[in-house]
């Protein structure tokens, strides 16, 4: 079937099966900075933005997004850049195979929450494991970005 | 000789990682982003039951499947024992796995394999496969697997490279003992003795990118294999071994890797990747799911360890004695090497006893295999002797702090136990050049404010913080065993090409050899262009395990920028028609009295105008002792009285890993094992049924820390040179790993007067606990 969806502000028409998961679309059509680590919605490696809000696009239907807008992290370039900048002050970067994720959904905390308290930020962002990171270093990274202008 | 840190630009300074920024971006290309487009999709059958013996498979209607290129069983693969363990040559686990068997040994063990067209087809025709099978009765329960009459390795063509004491016939995959001195004449001397005995449990690697591989023919028809592997060139020689191809048919690539601890050092799919493109000629790939790596790839060995300790009234430790029974699951991957190091890195730290004595058996079980995990028998060993200490101090009325103090090993020291245990063969005698564990010890305290909080602070009528500790080693690399090597091209311009096998697993390495070879070379980072680990193109590194990069790869890079430096100095001496050692090089522009010439100019006449050629050197290196690093751990836990519930409100560590090349990311190797050793201590419960189903087989079911969980972490590191460490350090890798379990425990008694045994501590073991105390 063919849905039509807008990718990074671009109105793209992809064939998909009905049962098709939006990472498997996105991967299967060279979009390899999706990252899938458990396929179950459980680990957050395959975050992205739909309409703004983070998701995990390993448990969304392609077929379901007919006509929405979608980012992944080609769209928010300049804003990952400060993230791993931040990143990389803190230490907090190893692996970077969950950092994809966290990128967005950290974009994500900044355009929805003004100002949020240690609890918010840690409420928003339990859903993305990273496996080698102290992740107290994660959290004042993302600290720091948060208070970037 | 010891070089001044202060004059150091590079290395010890602060440096991004080299793909911190790209990774972020996502640009960063993983195994499964370079499979082929068309490539065949893998997946494998596996046996729902815990023991049995395959009877008859029957793969016709699979095979007749639209769009299933291959299905294999044991009948269509090489019948070659090896070990997948990824070690080097000879192996010290045991050669006990087939490809494929007609045997299956654990619930998620192969039966099967199929390559179709794409991951449905490949899933429908896993359905087709009738296997009837023989079950037989597994051994779950790992106390009884000696000599059980369910014998699980009862196949011949099994074998151990050099003796390991493997005896498969009695279920045991390997065996060891050691002493030196007296044990029980020592005990039966002593004032005070304690006998405690801990288990440990079957933690996951949970690393975020599962196993990966993917495998094409290349022009030459040589085969080319993409994997998420720690261990390049040991899999190119096993599989070459293995499947009967030479060695130059192989090449193996590795690319970005997604955190891997050490369950990444051995094989799970290449082999299955490498026999389908070498029987279709088609290109194909296996990415393992989150499900098959919990059940199908390996665990920590879970343990039982029984310390008994001796000291005298007044704190003085006379004699350790270690016995230890080890669970290596159905296959005996990293047997023996991890059991030792239950011994060897752990009970060195108290190098003042006049006996010591370690041994025990590793058993083979039906459950899924172990293998080799960050800081592998060291955080078991240390759990049980660290939780031992503390309770004889109790017993001796001392704080813990000082029989640590009194007792551990000081610099300039050594150990016996060094030059009689090495990993799987016998040891090497060294002396402590480098030890601030001292230093390490009193700082910690100071930063925890232990003299005012130890043991316990009430903070209401249902709510006290416990205060507990450890202390912990390591080791860097196995000395005349771990070999890397670097290779450096200078380009017009003045940039080097660095390649080194050295394996980059999201740890960093490529930075700090960028940062080793910079700083000798007096340039910046962006002038060193690292690329690790392509068995083609790069030269040989024993890979990323055992603590191995920063000493033995960041030796290798920095005796091959020392030889560079010399090399440049020497010709452009010659060019300037000097004596090479009245020519000063300071990066950039060679100097001799009056004369000079930038080293822009003489590379772009070198490889177009005068004395034509290409400047490069290679270097490798090897240990010849294993310098350990030290910590000292502390934590502040506050414990609900009324539920058992804690939190860890306060790690606090402080290192000793000689210079650190680069401090923000030695401090995320530290607090990295830090947290993933909190899990271990606090939550990651391993849950079988009673007919060896694993249970926590996702991350719902399997609780790693998350953010919710882990609050503070203070991580410090003490002024430290290691005389033959590149730069002065010592490894980092694993160290940070090894403290949380025994530092939780300790203070959780101390919160509470509950002492937990088994691993994780959980709020039911502690409330029941607390529930006995009242009786």
């Amino acid at each position: 079937m063919l849905v039509k969806f807008y990718l990074n502000d671009t109105l793209v028409s992809y064939d998909v099966r009905p049962d098709e998961y939006l990472s498997e679309t996105l991967r299967s059509h060279g979009i390899k900075s999706v990252k899938v680590g458990c396929n179950e919605s459980t680990c957050g490696s395959c975050t992205l933005l739909l309409e703004g809000k983070p998701v995990m696009s390993c448990s969304v239907l392609t077929a379901s997004i007919e006509n929405k807008h979608v980012t992944t992290i080609e769209g928010i370039q300049e804003e990952a850049a400060k993230i791993a900048y931040h990143f990389a002050e803190e230490g907090a970067d190893q692996c970077g195979f969950c950092n994809v994720g966290y990128a967005l959904v950290v974009y994500a905390l900044k355009k929805n929450i003004k100002n949020p308290t240690d609890e918010q930020i840690n409420d928003y962002i339990v859903g993305n494991l990273c496996r080698c990171s102290g992740l107290h270093s994660q959290l004042k990274a993302i600290k720091a970005y948060l208070k970037e202008e | 000789m010891a070089i001044d840190k202060k004059n150091m630009k590079v290395v010890n300074n602060k440096t991004h990682s080299l793909d911190g920024k790209a990774l972020m971006q996502g640009k960063g290309k993983y195994t499964d982003d370079l499979a082929e487009q068309n490539s065949l999709v893998i997946k494998i059958l596996r046996s729902p039951h815990a023991f049995a013996h395959i009877k008859s498979i029957d793969v016709s209607e699979a095979q007749k499947l639209n769009g299933v290129a291959l299905v294999l069983t044991y009948k269509d693969v090489p019948h070659v024992s090896f070990s997948r363990a990824g070690q080097g040559y000879p192996e010290p686990s045991p050669h006990d796995k087939f490809i494929l068997d007609e045997y299956v040994r654990y619930v998620g063990d192969e039966v099967a394999m199929v390559a179709a067209i794409d991951e449905r087809v490949a899933e429908d025709a896993l359905k087709l496969i009738k296997v009837e099978y023989e079950v037989l009765e597994p051994v779950l329960d790992f106390e009884t697997a000696y000599e059980n009459k369910s014998v699980i390795h009862p196949e011949d063509g099994i074998k151990e490279m050099f003796p390991i004491g493997f005896d498969p016939k009695k279920n045991v995959a390997a065996s060891y003992e050691m002493h030196v001195g007296d044990v029980e004449k020592e005990l039966a001397k002593s004032d005070v003795v304690v006998d405690e005995t801990f288990y440990t449990q079957a933690q996951a690697h949970a690393m975020l990118e599962t196993h990966s591989s993917n495998a094409r023919l290349d022009m030459h028809n040589r085969l080319v294999i993409y994997s998420s592997t720690q261990t390049p060139f040991h899999m190119r020689r096993i599989m070459a071994t293995t499947l009967g191809l030479p060695v130059s048919k192989i090449r193996f690539i590795k690319p970005r890797v997604g955190g891997g601890f050490g369950g990444k050092q051995a094989f799970h799919g290449e082999m299955f990747c490498a026999l389908t493109t070498l029987k279709t000629g088609l290109p194909s790939k296996l990415v393992y799911t989150r499900e098959e790596v919990f059940g199908a790839s390996y665990t920590r060995h879970p343990m039982r360890i029984q310390m008994r300790i001796g000291a005298m009234k007044d704190g003085r430790i006379n004699a350790i004695d270690c016995r230890s029974l080890s669970d290596t699951g159905a296959y005996g991957e990293h047997a023996l090497t991890v059991f030792m190091i239950v011994g060897s890195k752990v009970l060195p730290l108290y190098n003042k006893v006049d006996a010591v004595r370690f041994g025990g058996r590793v058993v083979y079980t039906n459950h899924v295999p172990a293998g080799a995990y960050r800081g592998y028998g060291a955080i078991q060993g240390n759990y049980a002797l660290e939780s031992t200490i503390d309770i004889l101090a109790e017993k001796l009325g001392m704080d813990p702090k000082e029989i640590r103090e009194k007792n551990s090993m000081k610099e300039k020291e050594t150990s016996p136990i060094f030059e009689i245990m090495g990993e799987g063969t016998k040891g090497t005698a060294m002396i402590m050049e480098s030890c601030k564990l001292p230093y390490c010890i009193k700082r910690g305290a100071e930063l925890i404010n232990w003299n005012k909080n130890w043991p316990r602070v009430k903070v209401s009528d249902t709510k006290v913080r416990g205060y507990g500790m450890a202390i912990a080693m390591q080791g860097s690399g196995i000395p005349f065993m771990d070999m890397g090597s670097c290779s450096i091209k200078l380009n017009d311009g003045g940039s080097y090409n660095v390649t080194v096998g050295a394996t980059d697993i999201g740890q960093g390495s490529d930075t700090l050899i960028a940062q080793i070879v910079a700083e000798e070379l007096q340039t910046s980072v962006d002038n060193i262009l690292v690329y690790s680990s392509d068995t083609d193109l790069t030269p040989f590194d024993c890979g990323a395990y055992a603590s191995s990069t920063t000493y033995i790869s960041g030796n290798a890079a920095w005796r091959a920028a020392i030889k560079m430096r010399e090399r440049l100095i020497k010709e452009a001496a010659e060019y300037l028609g000097e004596k090479p050692e009245n020519v000063e090089f300071d990066g950039k522009i060679f100097t001799s009295k009056d004369k000079t010439v930038s080293l822009y100019d003489l590379s772009v006449q070198w490889l177009y105008n005068k004395n034509l050629h290409q400047a490069s050197v290679t270097e490798s290196y090897f240990g010849h002792v294993s310098p350990p690093p030290f910590m000292a751990a502390y934590a502040e836990v506050e414990v609900d009285l009324e539920t058992g519930e804690y939190e860890v409100l306060n790690y606090v560590t402080v290192t000793d890993c000689g210079t650190t090349i680069n401090p923000m990311l030695a401090r995320g190797q530290v607090e990295g094992g830090i947290v993933q050793g909190l899990g271990m201590a606090c939550y990651e419960d391993v849950k079988y049924d009673k007919k060896g189903n694993l249970l926590s087989n996702n991350f719902l079911s399997y609780h790693i820390p998350t953010h919710k969980e882990i609050h503070k972490l203070t991580s410090e590191f003490a002024d430290s040179y290691e005389p033959t460490g590149p730069f002065g350090a010592k490894s980092v890798g694993e160290i940070g790993i090894d403290t949380p379990p025994a530092v939780i425990c300790n203070a959780i008694y101390n919160a509470t007067g509950v002492r937990v045994h088994t691993l994780p501590i959980t709020p039911e073991k502690i409330l029941k606990g607390l529930k006995e105390l009242k009786k």
